[in-house]
């Protein structure tokens, strides 16, 4: 443990951060604000099952903003890819011709 | 389901409050918001998860939202010149004409879910109906009020279904808060001559058509929840008229101590 718990002898170490075996499991929520717009990842929270997740979305995220559409998704189910490994991800700063920028826009073109 | 059997006003007594029969139709279901509001804020930083905690704060601000504009239309109906505040702030606990359904303490979760199914449905016939009032500042505020409840309906049904179809433990527990809170629910459904008066011009709705709406939204969350519906026809009642349970004095006096202590203060 980081920092002391006040302890009386015999009780039980407390457990911290264990949350997919202590309590609810953990859900994802993305919010589309817009129609036309992504579903865009608001939070997290914990909630019993998919239909409660749902309901905490609303009392969690949405109150406060407008929307059309609330999704949640098992935090188990999303697949992340590993920090230390960004650099196989995020390669296109050291190629900036992968990006539209790069190019100039011929003066015949116009505004694109 | 049972024919009630009444008791809880003394009797020959004399109401405390008296008014136009409009303005106690209004501060009739004020003061059901109000009461049900504190009680739900009572929960916050108890409940059993941090997502349930916001939920329920949620609840009282809508709930205290609703109390907001029938009080502001009840000081403007009775026309002395009292405000929201004076009417939530400055009244006894004999002048609170709440039903006594919304005063019962939290106790536990299971209980406070179903207090919630029986008011939320109660709250969805009513605002129904009254949508359609002749009054139109009390039509609109239904309206509104409406889209609100359709949300808190399907919170508390959700909890009761888990929690009774649920665990052997949760499944005691929730039956337990039916069966507690079950002689409260026929009061929302007696009539007198305020009503008489309010259903005459068109204002209000005679309580006794809610029930067979309610009945069958209670009946059918019951059935999911494998609950029984208790067969008991004990019912308690005098809220309407400031005959309340001993649990309300506390109540206001927490909710009230503030403005009682500082009149006028604002933050």
């Amino acid at each position: 443990m980081a920092y002391s718990v006040p302890h009386v002898d015999g009780e039980p170490e407390p457990e911290f951060g264990r949350s997919e075996t202590r309590g609810w499991p953990m859900w994802e929520v993305f919010v589309r604000q817009r129609r036309g717009m992504s579903h865009v990842h608001a939070g997290s929270l914990h909630a019993p099952d998919a239909e409660t997740a749902l309901q905490h979305a609303r009392d969690v995220y949405t109150r406060r903003v407008e929307g059309v559409s609330v999704w949640v998704v098992p935090s188990s189910a999303i697949v992340a890819s590993d920090p230390d490994e960004a650099d196989a991800f995020f390669e296109a700063i050291e190629k900036p011709y992968r990006a539209a920028t790069y190019y100039e826009i011929p003066d015949e073109v116009g505004q694109m | 389901m049972t024919t009630p059997i009444t008791s809880g006003v003394p009797q020959g007594s004399v109401p405390v409050v008296a008014g136009e029969p409009r303005f106690l139709y209004l501060l009739r279901h004020a003061d059901d918001n109000l009461v049900l509001a504190q009680r739900l804020a009572e929960w916050v930083s108890w409940a059993p998860e941090l997502e349930e905690d916001i939920a329920l704060a949620n609840l009282a601000l809508d709930f205290l939202g609703v109390a907001r504009a029938l009080y502001t239309y009840a000081g403007e109906v009775e026309g002395k010149g009292r405000s929201e505040d004076d009417l939530a702030m400055f009244r006894t606990e004999r002048e609170f004409l709440n039903v006594l359904l919304v005063e019962r303490p939290n106790t536990d979760f299971a209980h406070t879910m179903a207090r919630q199914l029986f008011f939320d449905a109660y709250q969805l016939e009513l605002w129904e109906a009254l949508s359609a009032s002749a009054d139109e500042t009390i039509a609109g505020i239904a309206a509104k009020a409406i889209k609100e409840a359709r949300y808190h309906f399907r919170h508390s049904s959700t909890w009761v279904i888990r929690l009774g179809d649920g665990t052997e433990e949760s499944h005691r527990r929730m039956q337990a808060g039916i069966d507690a809170l079950w002689m409260f629910t026929g009061e929302l459904f007696e009539a007198d001559d305020v009503d008489a008066a309010v259903v005459e011009t068109g204002v209000g709705v005679d309580p006794a058509t809610l029930r067979p709406g309610w009945e069958r939204r209670v009946a059918d969350v019951l059935a999911e929840a494998t609950l029984q519906i208790p067969d008991d026809p004990f019912q308690r009642t005098g809220g309407r008229v400031g005959f309340h349970s001993e649990h309300l004095g506390r109540l206001l006096a927490e909710m009230q101590w503030m403005q009682r202590t500082y009149p006028g203060m604002s933050w």
